[in-house]
Order: structure tokens, then C-alpha cells, then sequence
């Protein structure tokens, strides 16, 4: 590259994790010293790694990294969000993509779970309404790529990065799709 | 293998044939893959899955029941039949309940290591989220509808190598579902015993012998490879 020639601008990315449990996020900080590599490349917009609150508040992100299915309203309103606010949309691993393990519940009644949890139904205006199902992702906005396992493995996460920086459409490498 | 032995065309490659077999059988001899779930030399071909749907002379046809004929061409891996396969495994995967993450099968499962291969990366579908209550009433086997796929493995292996006839399939469309030959219709009032084939040739966590589930650790199992494992 021409010394004098301007570095590309950084994507933006935003990340979150809705009903997860941040798993997906631990191995996206799995891609260790190559985290070195992606900061010379993107920004964090929305993300636990920044503390920024809104998805896209100041402008378009170009990558929003899905973690977690959809279990309350606050979940769908953030989702909604993100599609809005994200250019590409990835849903990033097993609950994102299937509804995973808090999709259990979804043969039981919301009532019934929470008598038996809380011995009453929780009722202050801060907390988010339980949805009947746990939701994967796709059912209620489209989804762009998905990149399954529990977690994925950070050489997805790497591979995938790597693919949306450089304008491929990501596939992941064989050995790369699990879903345990 | 002679110049004169009899062969088709599997995707260019030729398959020496004998006498009986299908498609498939043939092609799993001669070490080629043919995407297939509910398949095994062990017992008759019953074309439930699909999976292993090729075109032979230009027409479907499912390949484990259908007759290998000298100088056939089949085509297997084209890019509309892989496609269709992928779609086949998603809707196996929204019809059922599978929890891969939480399922002590991970790993030894068919399902999972045919859908890992066809390049599956989420559901497409809508999932469905059936209702179908675990059946833990047998003392050495687990029977957990969740995860059937309805490939009937169980109700051949019952049937034409433990002659017992446990296991049938009954309902119609989305409510098709295994039946046990008990009183009671659970799995602890059956005939079943831990030491049928039956009660092993699942390809899913569907009928589970218990208490070995994790004997074999994640990372040391039958798809635990290069290929499926990075």
C-alpha cells in the first residue's frame, strides 16, 4: 500500500447479547491478540465492550453481532433496533439462531414459571413483558448471516470479521459450523 | 475389480455394482457418501428421510431403495440437490425440539453432523417447538421424542433383527409419531430391552441407553473430526 494513501475507514460494528448469557461475547474475546488487528480495522458502537447505550445513535454501524433469542419485550424492542441501525445483521450463535436453551420453557406456561420461581408474578413498570415463546432471531426480523455453535468457536468470530471487512460473503470453513 | 464388472456413474466416479444392491448400498461399499439418516445395512431401506434423494438418469428417486443399475448416471452432489437437502435438515430441525448445546448425543448424532456438512447455519423455518412429553419409564433406556426424526431405524431394527416389534409409526403429517407396543404405550411397559439393536441404532438422542451418555466425552466422538471439529 502507498504510504501516503488514506487507511480505510473503520467499520463500525455494534454488538449485543439479548436471552444469552454472554458466552458468544466471551469467545468473540477469544480471537486473543488478533483483537489487536480487528481495532485497526473496525469501532465499537453499541457493545458491553463500550457501555454505549443506544444501537447507531450518531450513525449507520455497519456489522451488529446477534447474541441470544428473543425472551421479553425489551429483547424485541433492542432487536428492532439493531436492524435498523446495522447495515449487516448477525445472528451469533445457538440461542440467536434457534431460541437454544431458554427456548426449554417454551412448552411451559409464563404464569406458571414465574408462581413457581418468584411465588407471585413479578409486576413493576421496569420490568420487560416475558414473551409466551422464546423467539430465535429470524422471526422476527431478516437476518443477513448466522454463525452457529454454543458458542461459536473465535475462529468463526475471526473468520466471519475477517469476511465482512474485506466485502466477502461469509462461509463459514468447514469444522468452523457446530451447533454444541 | 475387473474391466468387465458392472458399474454406474456416481458423479463421475464408476461404482461396481453386485447383484441386490441400490444405489446407495453400492456407493457406501465403494466408500462414496451419499447424505443419508434413515439408512443402514443392518436392516431394509425405508426412504423416509429423503436425504439421500440423487438423480439417476435425470430422475429423483430416493437412493437407498432403488436398484442400482448397471450404467446408470446418478448425480449426487449437484448444487439444487444440496440445497434441497439443506432444507430437508432444516425442517427436521423446526419440526423437533433440538437443543444441541444441552443433548448428550452431541456429537455422535447423524443430524447434527449431516446438517454440519450441508452448510447449515440457522433454521430458516419457523420453529415449531412440538409438544411431546420424555418417556423415562424404561429402566435402561431413555425414549425422548423431542429428537426423533421419524426415521423409523428403530421400528426396522425391532422388527427384522430382534423380531419384536416394539416400535411403529402412526398419526399423519405433522402429527406423526413413534408408537411403543405396550399397554400403556410407554417405553417401560415394552418389550424393549437395553441389549436390542433397537435400543442402539437411533441416529439421533431419540432412544438413548442411559447412564453412559457422557462415558465418551465431547470432543473424543464418532464426528468428532478434523472435518466436523476445526
Amino acid at each position: 500500500m502507498n504510504a501516503s494513501s488514506p487507511s480505510p475507514r473503520k467499520l463500525r460494528v455494534a454488538t449485543v447479547s439479548l436471552a444469552g448469557c454472554f458466552g458468544c461475547h466471551m469467545s468473540l474475546l477469544d480471537i486473543d491478540e488478533r483483537l489487536f488487528d480487528l481495532v485497526e480495522r473496525v469501532e465499537f458502537d453499541r457493545s458491553p465492550l463500550t457501555d454505549i447505550k443506544t444501537v447507531g445513535e450518531h450513525e449507520q454501524c455497519d456489522i451488529g453481532l446477534v447474541e441470544g433469542g428473543l425472551c421479553n419485550a425489551e429483547n424485541v424492542e433492542v432487536l428492532r433496533a439493531f436492524r435498523a441501525r446495522c447495515t449487516v445483521l448477525v445472528a451469533v450463535g445457538a440461542c440467536a439462531i434457534t431460541g437454544g436453551l431458554p427456548a426449554l420453557r417454551n412448552h411451559l406456561d409464563v404464569g406458571d414459571i414465574m408462581l413457581s420461581v418468584y411465588g407471585r408474578v413479578p409486576d413493576d413498570p421496569e420490568l420487560p413483558l416475558p414473551l409466551n415463546r422464546v423467539l430465535p432471531i429470524h422471526e422476527v426480523v431478516r437476518i443477513d448471516h448466522a454463525l452457529p455453535g454454543c458458542p461459536p468457536p473465535a475462529d468463526a468470530f475471526w473468520q466471519l470479521l475477517q469476511d465482512l471487512i474485506a466485502g466477502r460473503t461469509p462461509v463459514p470453513a468447514p469444522g468452523l459450523i457446530r451447533y454444541d | 475389480m475387473s474391466a468387465t464388472d458392472p458399474t454406474f456413474d456416481l458423479d463421475g466416479q464408476p461404482v461396481p455394482l453386485q447383484p441386490g444392491d441400490t444405489i446407495l448400498s453400492a456407493a457406501a461399499r465403494a466408500g462414496h457418501e451419499v447424505p443419508h439418516l434413515c439408512w443402514s445395512e443392518e436392516v431394509s431401506g425405508s426412504a423416509s428421510c429423503r436425504l439421500c434423494t440423487v438423480l439417476a438418469d435425470g430422475r429423483p428417486v430416493a437412493a437407498c431403495v432403488t436398484p442400482a443399475v448397471a450404467g446408470q448416471k446418478v448425480e449426487c452432489r449437484t448444487p439444487s440437490l444440496d440445497t434441497q437437502r439443506l432444507r430437508l435438515l432444516q425442517m427436521l430441525f423446526v419440526e423437533g425440539n433440538h437443543f444441541c448445546p444441552g443433548c448428550e448425543k452431541s456429537g455422535n448424532c447423524v443430524l447434527q453432523v449431516q446438517a454440519e456438512r450441508a452448510g447449515m447455519t440457522d433454521l430458516h423455518f419457523e420453529a415449531l417447538n412440538p409438544e411431546r412429553p420424555v418417556d423415562a419409564s424404561h429402566p435402561d433406556v431413555l425414549f425422548e421424542p423431542n429428537r426423533c426424526i421419524l426415521c423409523q431405524l428403530c421400528v426396522r431394527a425391532s422388527d427384522e433383527i430382534d423380531g419384536k416389534r416394539v416400535f411403529a409409526i402412526g398419526g399423519h403429517g405433522i402429527a406423526t409419531r413413534l408408537l411403543i407396543d405396550s399397554p400403556s404405550g410407554r417405553l417401560g411397559d415394552s418389550a424393549l430391552s437395553v441389549d436390542d439393536r433397537a435400543a442402539h441404532i437411533c441416529p439421533v438422542g431419540a432412544l438413548l441407553p442411559k447412564r453412559v451418555g457422557f462415558a465418551v466425552p465431547i470432543g473424543q466422538r464418532r464426528f468428532d473430526t478434523e472435518d466436523t471439529r476445526g
